[in-house]
């Protein structure tokens, strides 16, 4: 197993035990931090969008042409992804991500 | 003149779980009107999700969210329940007793007036409101200059318009908004567009021919005083910023569910869900109901197929708010006569 580092709205940073085969999105929503997840995963609502630490991009699998859509209906960095799309394996033990901030 | 209905049931929401509602409560004769705030049938399914496939419906190995939505349709259309699109319900006021509840429901769109003797609210996530964009202080300029619709063309004729967003909204508005406006600027995150292909080729040759601007960024920030609009602050990629002058700002980043109204109807609330009971799934009001993902109890499990079975039994007991006196018979579809003759099926 490994870990998940989130910076949470406030600034704060925690580290969560990730569990193989969770999205990252499940594993952040299983641990009481704010995320949204409102599609339940379906890569239809963007609630759960992240900024992943510019380190890790590379490690990430692209974006599908489904994900890019959704994050057209937030206001992305480049660094910006769906949580939901991240799915969780021992190679991404320590990635870093920071949850994006949500409109009114 | 505002419309006044007097019915059984009100069920705000009309996605599969509301739409269900309408088959248990039609077998027990209770009749009902939906509200919902989209301009069609179906929730999240239909708004959503219409082209995936779900996997756990009991029955279906495999339907679309359109496909069950359009298969409950059909499964409704004996009890001929009506539907209030469009619409929000905005006050819900209790007028009875706890043994005789009575409620008056008013929507905001045309104002119409229910007065019924339950409510269920199958509303799932809220009800579907416009994304706002977080961008510091953006309140100040709704409604004066930044609008989430377009309500009226006019409002924008010889305007500075900034258009953002690269869906349908934003492209059809790019296009049919260009002419009247004094300059149009769309704006996106990237240069690739998930709308109609003759659109966004219209909007091309727009650019091509200098009658408008396409930038590729992100809004960082608002300027102008006075909820004014004068400007917004573009950032690229690199992280370069400039200026672009306008006086309207339009985001289209699609719709988000917002809990709204529900949480000023002296509801109890746990996290923007309603707690109910797992016998009757009723609220802490009595005679209001909450079935699917809105409502919260032991070990409850936000699916579909749960939300049908918290509306079957819902059903039993608003029949008894609706028909006091009458004792209810409990009967199978495969075998009750009667039942069939509801459903217009019996021989």
């Amino acid at each position: 197993m490994g870990v998940i580092h989130v910076t949470d709205r406030a600034g704060q940073r925690h580290t969560l035990d990730a569990i193989e085969g969770w999205r990252v999105m499940e594993i952040i929503r299983d641990w009481g931090l704010p995320i949204e997840g409102l599609c339940g995963g379906a890569c239809e609502c963007a609630t759960c969008h992240v900024f992943v630490a510019e380190e890790w991009m590379d490690k990430l699998f692209p974006p599908t042409e489904e994900e890019e859509d959704q994050l057209d209906t937030v206001v992305t960095k480049p660094s910006s992804r769906l949580s939901c799309q991240i799915l969780w394996t021992p190679e991404l033990d320590g990635l870093e991500v920071t949850l994006a901030p949500t409109g009114a | 003149m505002t419309d006044h209905i007097e019915t059984d049931v009100v069920i705000i929401g009309a996605g599969p779980v509301g739409l269900f509602a309408v088959f248990e409560l039609g077998l027990l004769d209770i009749k009902c009107h939906l509200i919902d705030i989209l301009p069609k049938v179906g929730g999240q399914c239909a708004e959503l999700y219409p082209e995936k496939p779900i996997y756990d419906i009991p029955g279906f190995p495999m339907v679309t969210g359109q496909g069950l939505v359009d298969n409950l349709m059909a499964q409704v259309e004996p009890f001929n329940p009506t539907f209030h699109l469009n619409e929000m319900v905005e006050s819900l006021e209790s007028i009875g007793t706890p043994e005789a509840p009575l409620f008056r429901v008013k929507t905001s769109e045309n104002g119409t007036t229910f007065v019924c003797k339950s409510v269920i609210i199958a509303a799932g996530g809220g009800s579907f409101q416009p994304k706002k964009p977080p961008i510091d202080n953006i309140e100040a300029y709704e409604g004066t200059s930044v609008f989430y619709a377009v309500r009226k063309m006019e409002m924008f004729r010889n305007k500075k318009v900034l258009i953002v967003g690269g869906g349908d909204s934003a492209l059809d508005w790019t296009v049919n908004l260009q002419p009247i406006a004094k300059r149009l600027t769309l704006l996106h995150r990237r240069d690739a567009f998930r709308a109609a292909p003759h659109t966004v080729e219209k909007m091309r040759s727009l650019v091509a021919a200098g009658d408008m601007d396409l930038h590729l960024g992100q809004v960082s920030a608002l300027k102008g005083d006075n909820h004014v609009l004068e400007g917004a602050v573009i950032r690229k990629d690199d992280g370069s910023e400039h200026l672009v002058d306008c006086d309207v700002m339009l985001p289209f980043f699609g719709l988000t569910m917002k809990l709204g109204p529900i949480a000023e109807w002296g509801l109890n609330l746990h996290e923007n869900l309603i707690p109910v009971d797992t016998e009757k799934f009723e609220t802490n009001v009595p005679g209001i109901f909450a079935i699917g993902d809105i409502n919260t109890y032991p070990g409850k499990l936000k699916l579909i197929l749960s939300g049908f079975h918290e509306g079957a039994l819902a059903a039993q007991k608003v029949h008894r708010y609706v028909y006091p006196e009458k004792k209810l018979l409990f009967q199978y579809t495969t075998s009750s006569t009667s039942l069939q003759k509801k459903l217009g099926v019996a021989a």
